[in-house]
């Protein structure tokens, strides 16, 4: 299908962004790579009267990093996400995460900010982010607030963002020495939705895992941290036996949605796999080096 | 209703092309209906099937995920502007002798993202090839013979050189 009548209007600057953001109210939608803004007005699930393209906005643009903290720009593209040195080396796990979205067509313009904001449960940024605990700058014309990727996902499609509000972009804390982040994922084919994935950061220089932090996505209607789990894993090794009770523990932690493929049933079962293939993955690099 | 119109001048395959076009306009459209470009096909029209795969600036894109008006001052290439230029020389002699192709629907797609993987990984493994390709859907052949076909014009590119 083709998408509705609207108007368009490619903005310069945040402020002009406010302005119209406070004119056309929710009648407005902001576009960005439009991966999936585009889709969702092709098939008239979303029917805007105003497109505002942020795409030649510069203060949206760019990877920096200082001392603590490394900072993503909204506007960077899945596949800058993918190739940036800086992102490899400070934030390993987005590296990882870039092969799984979609297509290097769809990676060559989707947005990171846009996949943050957009809040698809079964995108791997948000649940990258949750993992990473990640800082979200959120502008409006009264100023900047910073919101903590917990709190920020609030359900399908569905952030903590305030009419007026735009992510300008995320701070995450550069990645410590011991270290080790992984991401497994299963989908039908390459590059489609996820039926389910896991996220996964631990200290694991020593051989066993500390401050293991576990966050599955495209099993509920948002990312979901598996603390119940992570919590029988700490200080363990990932032998068998610790693997079995943290996946006994994985039923206090998640409630899975079934969807027209997978039932249930069957994610609260895959999420057992996928735990069991993500820790031994955390652990194969354990000697301190990365893949 | 009138639809407003909107002035649009950017690069299509090494000539400036300047039209007026209504916002919702997709690119796809735009280059098979105003510009008689009929190479880009427009399968799903939500960017899954890759069969209206082109390059804009230089990187794949999915012409029916954008509006032509969002290639304002960009540099756009569709598979007639590969093809004028011999990139797909080694690609289309291979599909053509390893019979990769049977409706040909999809087949500009698949060209223009092999064409882009070979520019990246001149000599791409079987693997690459099928993680690279993985987001052009072709229900005829199978995938083996267009697999076949970006490997053997990989090698003869490569035997060029």
């Amino acid at each position: 299908m083709k998408a509705p009548i609207f108007d368009y209007i490619k903005a310069n600057s945040l402020s002009e962004v406010f302005d119209l953001m406070e004119k056309w109210g929710e009648d407005a939608r902001i576009i960005a790579g439009g991966q999936s803004l585009v889709p969702a007005m092709n098939f008239r699930l979303t029917t805007p009267s105003l497109l505002i393209d942020i795409n030649g906005i510069e203060e949206l643009k760019g990877i920096t990093h200082s001392q603590s903290t490394l900072n993503i720009g909204a506007l960077t593209r899945h596949y800058e996400l993918g190739t940036s040195e800086e992102v490899t080396k400070h934030a390993p796990l987005l590296s990882k995460a870039v092969p799984h979205i979609a297509h290097e067509a769809i990676r060559s313009r989707g947005t990171f900010g846009g996949s943050l904001v957009h809040a698809d449960p079964s995108a791997e940024i948000p649940a990258c982010a949750m993992v990473l605990d990640g800082r979200f700058q959120l502008q409006s014309r009264q100023g900047c607030r910073s919101v903590s990727a917990r709190d920020f996902f609030k359900g399908l499609f569905e952030t903590a963002m305030e009419p007026g509000e735009i992510l300008v972009s995320a701070d995450f804390d550069v990645n410590e020495d011991g270290y080790q982040s992984a991401l497994c994922e299963l989908e039908r084919r390459q590059g489609d939705y996820a039926t389910i994935g896991v996220a996964a950061r631990a200290k694991t220089d020593s051989g066993n895992l500390f401050d293991l932090r576990l966050v599955y996505f495209a099993l509920e209607d948002k990312p979901i941290l598996a603390n119940h789990a992570a919590a029988i894993l700490e200080g363990s090794r990932g032998d068998e036996a610790a693997i079995a009770a943290a996946k006994t523990e994985l039923t206090k932690d998640l409630n899975p949605i079934g969807d027209l493929h997978t039932s249930a049933n069957t994610k609260l079962h895959l999420a057992k796999v996928l735990l069991e293939r993500v820790v031994k993955n955390l652990l194969k690099h354990a000697k301190g080096t990365d893949d | 209703m009138t639809e407003k119109l909107y002035p649009l001048t950017f690069t299509l395959n090494g000539s400036t092309i300047t039209r007026h076009v209504t916002s919702r306009l997709s690119l796809a459209d735009f280059l098979r209906t105003e510009m008689n470009l009929t190479g880009t096909h427009v399968g799903c029209e939500h960017g899954v099937c890759g069969a209206c795969t082109i390059r804009v600036e230089g990187r794949l894109s999915r012409s029916c995920l954008m509006f032509a008006i969002q290639v304002e001052g960009m540099t756009v290439e569709t598979v007639e502007g590969l093809n004028a230029s011999g990139e797909l020389h080694s690609l289309q002699e291979a599909f053509h002798e390893l019979n990769a192709l049977q409706c040909g629907f999809c087949t500009p797609g698949i060209l223009i993202t092999a064409a882009q993987l070979l520019q990246e990984t001149p000599l791409p493994s079987r693997k690459q090839i099928r993680d690279y390709l993985s987001g052009n859907y072709c229900r005829c052949t199978g995938y083996h013979a267009i697999v076949d076909a970006v490997e053997q014009a990989s090698q003869k590119q490569a035997e060029r050189r």
